[in-house]
């Protein structure tokens, strides 16, 4: 069935988050259908939905895709996010590892134990700082190109802005080492879909608080 | 540099196997180059060699690629395994990454403490044949076809076969309840560059025994 896109997750960023900013950059419109109880989780269980029995969902043109990797890729190549050719991708794909690696370590911060949460932080901070961001800025200046594979807009600047933003909320002036990063950050956040997304009452969802991990908690009794 | 991909990793599987069945079952040949200490990984991260300082890293096609799932992506692309439109790679990438999850509980299997053992092995148990293996027996039973995605063979059967075999080490009648899946199992063993992988002698990696963990731990830790 054509339309838009209706993504099924709950209400906050988890592994949806990257899709939002993937679908909102490429300027196409999209549904959301929170879960709230485990009830709904159940339902979308028993109808058969959830290919392996996880969210994040997403209805688009005729599939019920799962597997948040499987959903970027998709939307990445229909909506030409994803360069010209094979190389081009193997590099995007490269890069867009490393984000997600990053984005992954911060994910999960509010799962932690409070007691290992200073810690995790910490290396989550050292990771960004001289594991992946000097990768991004390296990229940058070693070609000196707006974006970071095939002088064109990608999922791998999508992605990456996504990552520096996220970083920042950790630590905002995380990225007082990289000036090439700090100029990437603002042309990005200007690109017109992209600034739009960035504003408030966008479908962009606020950093993850007690509340969304109470609520996936319970909905997955844990 | 033309010539076979070189992979660096060290001498097991880890994550490095995924890619060695697709080159193999692409039939490519390839080298390798064992990490077989600390100083071997420090000295290919000061050589900048690697992207993200971390292994897996294949030189393939004048690049040094990294990051497991890209090299992945590159090695089926290129070989035409990856489907032959947007929708069957969807199907491909969908049934890759569950078995991709699948494996890491493999994966971490020999790693976990000796008090921990038998309930990760009960979760793998548990995961395999109730939430992974029924949805490739129902692919396979829905088609009818010999191969998951679009009639062909592709890059799923691949690492679908790889993880049935691990599947089977942990616990050997884990197909028990899952008929096309031995029949699938089977028919994908027999392809010829894949039987040829089976054998003993190919590059395949034997399962990591626990007196080698300690050495694996020494090179990454």
């Amino acid at each position: 069935m054509a339309g838009k896109p209706k993504l099924y997750y709950f209400d906050g960023r988890g592994k949806m988050e990257s899709i939002r900013w993937l679908l909102a950059a490429a300027g196409v419109e999209f549904e959301e259908e929170f879960l709230e109880t485990r009830e709904q989780y159940e339902k979308l269980l028993q109808d058969g939905v959830l290919m392996f029995q996880q969210v994040p969902m997403v209805e688009i043109d005729g599939m019920k895709m799962v597997q948040t990797r499987a959903i970027l890729s998709y939307i990445a190549a229909k909506y030409n996010l994803y360069g010209k050719d094979l190389k081009e991708r193997a590099w995007i794909d490269m890069y867009v590892e490393g984000t997600t690696d990053l984005m992954g370590m911060i994910m999960y911060l509010p799962f932690q134990p409070a007691d290992t949460k200073e810690k995790n932080l910490a290396l989550i901070i050292e990771r960004a700082t001289t594991r992946y961001f000097p990768v991004y800025e390296k990229a940058l200046k070693d070609h000196g190109h707006d974006y970071l594979v095939g002088n064109k807009l990608s999922w791998a600047d999508i992605h990456l802005l996504e990552a520096i933003l996220m970083a920042e909320e950790c630590k905002p002036d995380i990225l007082s080492a990289f000036p090439l990063l700090q100029a990437f950050k603002g042309r990005t956040s200007n690109i017109p879909t992209i600034k739009k997304f960035l504003q408030p009452g966008s479908q962009r969802k606020p950093p993850t608080d007690e509340k969304f991990v109470a609520i996936v908690r319970k909905i997955f009794n844990i | 540099m033309s010539g076979k991909p070189k992979l660096h990793y060290f001498n097991g599987r880890g994550r490095m196997e995924s890619i060695r069945w697709l080159l193999a079952a692409a039939g490519v040949e390839f080298e390798e180059c064992f990490l077989e200490t600390k100083d071997d990984l420090t000295k290919l991260q000061k050589d900048g060699s690697l992207l993200f300082q971390q292994v897996p890293m294949v030189e393939i096609d004048g690049m040094k690629m990294v990051q497991t799932r890209a090299i992945g992506n590159y090695i089926a692309m290129k070989y035409n395994l990856y489907g032959k439109d947007l929708k069957e790679r969807a199907l491909i990438d969908m049934y890759v990454e569950a078995v991709i999850d699948l494996n890491e509980l493999l994966m971490t299997h020999t790693f976990q403490p000796a008090d921990k053992k038998q309930q990760h092995l009960a979760t793998i148990v548990d995961k395999a044949t109730n939430r992974y293996f029924p949805v490739y027996e129902k692919v396979l039973k829905d088609h009818g076809q010999d191969f998951l995605v679009g009639n062909q063979f592709s890059r799923a059967d691949v690492q679908l076969l790889e993880t049935l075999l691990m599947a089977e080490e942990c616990k050997p009648d884990i197909l028990a309840k899952f008929p096309l899946l031995q029949s699938f199992k089977a028919r994908i063993s027999n392809i010829p560059t894949i039987k040829k992988f089976l054998q003993p002698g190919s590059q395949r990696k034997p399962p990591l025994q626990e007196k080698d963990v300690p050495k694996v731990m020494k090179i990454f830790y």
